[in-house]
């Protein structure tokens, strides 16, 4: 609350003697109040010179700087003199300052042409891409070094990460190839009895869980919990300098952080699909017997006429290439953040859009290759 | 001149992006030397020590240390000479998941054949000679920033380094904690022999352990006074530079 009761307007009045136009400041000028402007009190008059007084003033602040400020830019732009010797020297000193500060400061324009921007981008993205393939190229070597034993590799690290990425991702995952087994009989039991085939939901099932949805689902639940949690990890150390002070001990942050997390990712990722299989053949087991009437032995009996070891392969083999996406994905983005908070921020959430793109494309390219071998 | 200074800076040029920063900088640091590179906020101090020790690629120019290139070594090589730098960052830089112990154990995990329980112990005795003994156990985020800024020094000097830098060591602590920091740096050198680059604009430190100083000056991007400060002081025609290191503030006019 304001202390004072006193009311908040500011007043100007203006008289015309031999051409000088005097105006009488008065009252109290705050900049929530109401205060007049310049060009208001100014009107269309087109006097000879300008004089400002201010004795009637009780209280005043920017507002009337400003006032003073822009009357002496007008005077200026008309060429005739604005007379403030009669105003408090303060007042005369920050109006002096406002003028002028109005008077010198140009925007800045910060468009660029079309051929800047494109050159810009171009730059931009053949620099990403290097370095892009120095990160996987670094990661290779890490791997390389490691199976040849040339390297000490954080087992502990890797240890605490596969407990983090694996054993806490069962619950989410459970619930969710749970639901997903769910949702696909139901779908599946809408087409299938038309032709009276109920029982083939089972096979559906049995195929689209082993070689799809188990490896996917596992895939996009670690996108968002462990490859978000990579780059946020990772992109706060960089913030807090913590990188370079892995480089600056000649310590390679790829080796240090990379490696341990996306092994961890790489092994932990076959045991979730699985384990999604698993709980999306219940899924659908459990809508098979509660709508389609059909007895779990039944159901299993079937499955295994169509799921063999191989279609359980697909599954495995695609759910380790997600998991390194996962995580090369989540640990690339954290080292690339920008040293700031909202860097951090950027750094997660592109790790899992880049992960759950890059998981579709591989999905894609697996169909086709798996097809062409027959698999 | 002494035949190999320590560090020898010759036509060093440093870019931010498209921004340049720095051009022409060369200066020697000599062998068991405190030497303070300062300067205004906003001049490159902390660019130019970046790109000293490899953490930023200068566009132009070399650095060597003992005589070696540094700058233009191949990975192998610098690796190696990393291993006799010491660096304490700004705000320490340890290691968050890592007690204070395992922060300065880490160093000698990775360059020497040392029994785990003896890296402990010499873990736990740079911490008591940075006056952190008994925090050993301490996760970073357990401690206040002028602990954190001596724990990232015990890491800096884990490995015992030729040269250790200091990016802003008085930054963001109180004037008797910042007295207290200058006090070991100086131990630090008049013990090992350790050469010492600080960059700070901390005037009492500067003039209270500084051998030698070089000045950069944002408008001529490199260095405009190297010297000795008190000899600055007495001989600078350099109205910049000795504003900077007499301080004349604003009540004494």
């Amino acid at each position: 609350m304001p202390a004072s009761n006193e009311p908040t307007t500011g007043r100007a009045s203006t008289r015309t003697e031999n051409a000088v136009l005097e105006v009488a400041l008065e009252g109290s000028w705050r900049l929530e109040g109401s205060t007049p402007r310049w060009a208001g009190v100014v009107g269309e008059a087109k006097p000879g010179s300008v004089r400002l007084r201010a004795e009637g003033v009780s209280h005043w602040d920017t507002s009337l700087v400003v006032f003073i400020g822009e009357a002496q830019r007008w005077c200026g732009d008309a060429g005739i003199p604005c007379d403030t010797a009669a105003l408090p020297e303060k007042m005369r000193l920050l109006g002096g300052q406002f003028a002028e500060t109005v008077k010198t400061s140009a925007r800045i324009d910060r468009s660029q042409s079309l051929f800047v921007d494109v050159g810009l981008s171009t730059r931009e993205a053949m620099v990403q891409s290097r370095d892009l393939l120095q990160f996987v190229g670094e990661c290779w070597i890490g791997v390389r070094r490691l199976v040849m034993g040339q390297a000490g590799f954080r087992w502990l690290d890797c240890l605490g990460e596969m407990q983090k990425c694996g054993a806490m991702a069962l619950p989410i995952v459970s619930l969710i190839s749970f639901l997903v087994g769910i949702t696909l009989a139901y779908s599946g039991a809408i087409v299938l009895r038309r032709f009276g085939g109920d029982i083939w939901v089972a096979d559906l099932i049995g195929v689209a869980m082993t070689r799809e949805m188990g490896a996917m689902m596992a895939g996009i639940v670690l996108a968002g919990r462990t490859g978000a949690a990579y780059a946020a990890e990772i992109g706060s150390m960089k913030a807090n300098e913590e990188i370079d002070a892995l480089t600056i001990l000649g310590i390679s942050p790829v080796r240090f952080l990379v490696l341990p997390r996306v092994i961890a990712l790489g092994l932990m990722m076959p045991l979730l699909s699985l384990y999604a299989n698993c709980l999306g053949v219940l899924g659908g087991m459990t809508v098979a017997y509660a709508t389609l009437d059909i007895p779990p032995t039944a159901y299993w009996v079937e499955m295994l006429t169509i799921v063999d070891l191989p279609d359980v392969m697909v599954g495995v083999i695609k759910s380790v290439v997600y998991g390194l996406i996962v995580g090369l994905a989540g640990c690339r983005r954290g080292l690339q953040a920008e040293n700031n908070a909202a860097g951090v921020g950027k750094a997660a959430t592109s790790a899992v859009v880049t992960a759950i793109l890059f998981i579709i494309v591989a999905d894609a390219i697996f169909a086709v290759v798996f097809q062409v071998i027959g698999m | 001149m002494d035949p190999t200074p320590a560090i020898e800076v010759t036509d060093l040029a440093c870019a931010y992006q498209d921004y340049r920063v720095l051009e022409g900088v060369s200066f020697n640091v000599r062998e068991s030397e405190i030497f303070f590179i300062v300067g205004g906020t906003g001049v490159g101090k902390t660019t130019l020590l970046r790109n000293m020790v490899g953490l930023a690629v200068p566009t132009h120019g070399e650095v060597r240390f003992n005589g070696r290139p540094f700058t233009s070594a191949d990975p192998a090589e610098r690796r190696e000479m990393l291993k006799t730098f010491g660096l304490s960052f700004q705000g320490g830089a340890l290691w968050t998941s890592l007690t204070l112990r395992e922060n300065i154990g880490l160093p000698l995990e990775e360059y020497t054949r040392l029994p785990k329980d003896e890296i402990g112990r010499i873990a736990a005795f740079r911490l008591s000679q940075v006056g952190l003994a008994g925090f050993e156990d301490y996760y970073p985020a357990e401690i206040s920033g002028g602990m954190k800024k001596r724990a990232g020094l015990a890491r800096a000097l884990a490995l015992d380094p030729a040269i250790v830098f200091f990016d802003e060591p008085s930054a963001g602590l109180d004037p008797v904690t910042a007295r207290n920091l200058d006090r070991l740096i100086l131990q630090i050198r008049d013990t090992f022999g350790t050469t010492i680059v600080i960059v700070s604009h901390d005037v009492d430190s500067i003039l209270g352990i500084a051998d030698r100083l070089i000045m950069l000056d944002v408008e001529t991007r490199g260095i405009i006074a190297e010297g000795a400060p008190a000899a600055l002081i007495a001989g600078q025609p350099n109205p910049k530079v000795l504003e900077f290191l007499t301080r004349r503030t604003i009540r004494s006019g």
